[in-house]
């Protein structure tokens, strides 16, 4: 239950093709994560999935069905919104329990589903309470524990965790994933934010402008990306990108090198530079030069304890085992 | 935003305010139309057969014409200009801390509630009658001649009565948006150094613009049929006869039906310039 | 602004805006007393405030002169009618204004507002005509079916505003839950609209309830509403204060505890759902 395929499917508002044809599997129990700039039609893809936007063209099969024309609730999947959208009259109880209701489930199963989700996600204590009355997270726990009593063959999450604060989102991030290893239920994960993709995924699904970029795994990605895009997209802080005459040197339109791949000294190495700021994080530092040809600033992430300071001359060394290497077109050459 | 089967459940939906208020529109209008070519005088031998534009040159070029036209711009623009400017120092006030808010605010808006008969004959009677009224007694006190305000300050007097039946509605919807205002905006602008009457300007006023707007179209809509206020104080006499009072004589007093006709598409227009003139600035901030 | 207000401010603040609440309120203030008043009090030069020997006798003077009660009920059936009404047929109409919209949505909504600028007057006689012919002359079903047909721009207009305040997910999340139409307008957007559908309704109740033109003209003895019996103190007996206090009193007191009960939603009401 829930392996999900797109065949050629496209989505138009009006005269704008948001999605260009596009195809793509999601199997039974995988943690996708659609990853991509904003309006790169991330969340346009998860609506076409849920059905809560008709699809232009093509056609889109849940469990080996044709799913294109199912109404939403007919698909037999659960979605979780950015702003949770709980219903603000209903107790927590009544929220959890509605789509239930709605599907005509008696009573007492209801009531067991709702106090195994309540127990499961900390809320038995806030059934009664109204959203209102509920914190960021918990009424986050309140939107996920709606789409569990479901029991759907697939959960949607559209930036669940963006409206909540840094501290939070991390502990919900562990939460979703622990869930996810418990349930083994296919989820199909929108986000903006690379790490949430990286750290949670076991498929990330890289788009820009409608356009699948790369489709792989985390490290896969991190690895070898596809294209200068990815490259700039996945790994934090971003990969410096070099054009001009130190690529050429190595027979590419742009080379490019993670901070975390860049040896610093302040004796010796390949290339020289100016520190501009150096952002000391105690168990890293984030150290951006000036006066590398190609690529200003130019980002390195050295050790905690590296003691460079505003000004100070430095030099760099890649470690050529992990350089990227891409083509006027943008495309990896390997 | 939406799947094909909403859409066309929508439109069902829609259908029946939409259809209604076409009606209420077109069938009305045409027959108002087909009238205005007619001399129709229903206590008179009733249809009389075509008329031409006849009725169209008479109503435009009797002497009533133009100056009802003007009567019915200045009750509009000078209730308009008094209900904005009191509506935002209202609203000003009403919003600074004090004790009892709830209970001004209610004192403030009390008048929307008076039906406009009641109001028009409290008035005229009470406050403005030359010799029983209460101005009449005020102005005594300080020695002066009572004034004869419905015949000879009869636009200003009809003014002050509508005014005071829109004020609390302006207020009202001026004192939310205040309330909407960043204070921190304020308090930037303190912080640059701008003085009070500065602030009010750069910061208060643009930040008003909307809610004015809206004050603007919805008493246009309202006051340009103000009725009952005339027919109970003038009677249209004294100079206070709108467009909406001089047709309502021609077609109820006079029963000249083609002619009040006329000037129903007269005023149709009139309204239609102001609408469009309107909803022009409405279309713009209606997503603001 | 978080600032300390020193007391002293905030009495001067008080000072000055209950003295400009209680001016905006004395024509009403001074009706309702005038009311109690003998006619000869209601017109004693000075005048006077609370001094008086109060009296009910100009109440039982009105009751003897005209069948409040019939104008009464008139009243309350057209705008309780009207607004009823008027609210079945505005409820879907913004409803899929507001969550299904599409681009000729705006162009609707104002042509439906500028609807509202027909001079009532221009269309008088067609429509005067239409109700002989109908039979609805001086009936209370022609001026529902008038006054909703006036107020519904606004009823939806005002709907349409508060509806938007619901956030679109929350209904798709419904449409996910497996909600049907009719379980969303029931379960959903019903429960979740009911504050701005008060106001709607009570600002539309008032808005019919002070009608003045085609109740006036519409007419005459069988279905006139309040502000027919009011306009019937025109005159002569409009130079008995007194009397015209007590009438006026009793056209306006249904509105002003009706406004005085429901305050939240009347001022959220009052401004037409328009800002917020």
């Amino acid at each position: 239950m829930g392996q999900i395929q797109l065949n050629q499917v496209t989505k138009s508002f009006g005269d704008v093709n948001v999605i260009p044809p596009l195809d793509l599997t999601i199997h039974e129990g995988e943690f996708t994560v659609f990853v991509g700039p904003s309006g790169c039609g991330k969340s346009t893809l998860l609506r076409l999935i849920a059905g809560l936007e008709d699809i232009t063209s093509g056609q889109i099969d849940i469990d080996g069905q044709d799913a294109t024309n199912l109404p939403p609730a007919k698909r037999g999947l659960a979605m979780v919104f950015q702003s949770y959208a709980l219903y603000p009259h209903m107790s927590v109880r009544k929220n959890i329990a509605f789509p239930m209701k709605m599907a005509g489930m008696d009573e007492a199963e209801q009531t067991r589903r709702i106090d195994a989700a309540a127990k499961a996600l900390n809320l038995t204590d806030y059934l009664d309470r109204r959203p209102g009355q509920l914190s960021g997270g918990q009424r986050q726990r309140v939107a996920i524990g709606r789409a569990i009593v479901r029991e759907p063959s697939a959960f949607l999450f559209d930036e669940p965790l963006s409206n909540l604060d840094a501290a939070l989102r991390v502990g919900m991030r562990l939460e979703i994933s622990e869930m996810h290893k418990r349930l083994k239920t296919t989820m199909i994960y929108v986000t903006h934010d690379q790490v949430e993709a990286m750290t949670m995924a076991d498929k990330i699904v890289v788009l820009q402008a409608g356009v699948i970029e790369q489709v792989g795994s985390p490290l896969e990605l991190y690895r070898e990306p596809r294209n200068k895009f990815v490259a700039g997209f996945i790994g934090s802080p971003k990969m410096n990108l070099i054009e001009g005459s130190e690529a050429a040197k190595h027979n590419a339109h742009t080379i490019g090198i993670r901070p975390e791949h860049l040896d610093v000294s302040t004796t010796e190495g390949q290339w020289q530079g100016t520190v501009g700021v150096a952002e000391h994080l105690g168990s890293d530092t984030f150290i951006h030069i000036h006066g590398i040809e190609g690529c200003d600033p130019l980002t390195v992430r050295a050790g905690g304890e590296v003691a460079v300071k505003h000004g100070d001359t430095v030099y760099l060394t890649p470690q050529m085992q992990h350089l990227h290497k891409f083509g006027a077109d943008g495309l990896r050459i390997s | 935003m939406a799947t094909q089967h909403s859409r066309s459940a929508a439109r069902m939906m829609m259908a029946p305010a939409v259809i209604l208020l076409l009606g209420w529109m077109l069938v009305p209008l045409i027959m108002t139309l087909y009238f205005s070519f007619k001399k129709y005088l229903p206590l008179r031998g009733g249809d009389l057969g075509w008329a031409g534009f006849d009725n169209y040159v008479r109503f435009v070029t009797s002497s009533a014409f133009w100056p009802s036209v003007q009567a019915t711009l200045v009750i509009v623009g000078g209730t308009l200009l008094i209900t904005v400017v009191f509506g935002v120092l209202l609203g000003i006030l009403l919003n600074q801390p004090m004790w009892g808010q709830g209970v001004v605010r209610i004192l403030v808006i009390a008048p929307f509630f008076v039906m406009p008969t009641v109001s028009a004959l409290v008035w005229k009677n009470m406050f403005m009658d030359p010799v029983n009224g209460l101005f009449a007694h005020l102005w005594k006190f300080f020695g002066a001649q009572p004034v004869e305000w419905l015949s000879d300050a009869s636009m200003f007097s009809i003014i002050t009565i509508v005014s005071w039946q829109w004020l609390p509605f302006a207020t009202l919807i001026l004192l939310t948006a205040i309330q909407s205002l960043d204070g921190e905006q304020l308090e930037a602008s303190e912080m640059d150094g701008a003085p009070v009457l500065k602030r009010f300007y750069y910061i208060i006023l643009p930040h008003l613009s909307r809610a004015i707007t809206i004050v603007i179209l919805i008493e246009t809509i309202f006051l340009l049929s103000i009725f009952a206020e005339i027919f109970v104080t003038t009677g249209g006499a004294f100079g206070s006869r709108t467009l909406t009072y001089l047709i309502f004589q021609r077609v109820l007093e006079s029963q000249n039906v083609g002619l009040g006709s006329a000037g129903g598409v007269y005023a149709i227009i009139l309204a239609n310039i102001v609408a469009i003139f309107l909803m022009r600035i409405v279309g713009k901030n209606l997503d603001a | 602004m978080a600032r300390a207000v020193t007391n002293q401010r905030k009495a001067i603040n008080t000072a000055a805006a209950w003295a400009v609440g209680l001016l905006i309120f004395f024509p009403i203030l001074w009706t309702i007393l005038t009311s109690f008043k003998t006619e000869a009090q209601a017109i004693s030069d000075p005048p006077v405030l609370f001094a008086f020997d109060w009296t009910l006798q100009n109440y039982s003077d009105v009751l003897d002169r005209s069948n409040y009660g019939r104008f009464l009920m008139n009243s309350i059936i057209i705008a309780g009618g009207s607004t009823i009404l008027g609210l079945i047929i505005a409820i879907p109409a913004a409803w899929s204004m507001a969550f299904v919209p599409s681009k000729k949505t705006k162009d609707i909504l104002l042509w439906m507002l500028s609807t509202k600028m027909l001079p009532a007057v221009g269309v008088l006689y067609p429509i005067y005509l239409i109700f002989i012919k109908l039979g609805l002359l001086d009936s209370r079903t022609g001026l529902i079916i008038v006054l909703m047909l006036m107020n519904l721009p606004i009823i939806v207009w005002m709907l349409y505003t508060y509806f938007k305040e619901i956030p679109g997910e929350i209904l798709e999340a419904g449409r996910m839950d497996g909600a049907g139409l009719k379980d969303k307008i029931l379960f959903i957007l019903t429960p979740m609209a009911i504050p701005g559908i008060a106001s709607t309704m009570l600002l539309n109740f008032i808005l019919a309830w002070n009608e003045a033109f085609w109740t006036l003209n519409l007419t005459a003895a069988k279905a006139a509403p309040l502000t027919a019996f009011i306009a019937s103190y025109s005159s002569p007996e409009g130079l008995f204060y007194a009397k015209l206090s007590a009438a006026s009193t009793m056209a306006i007191a249904p509105i002003l505890i009706l406004g005085w009960f429901s305050q939240k939603q009347l001022v959220s009401g009052l401004t037409f759902g328009a800002v917020k």
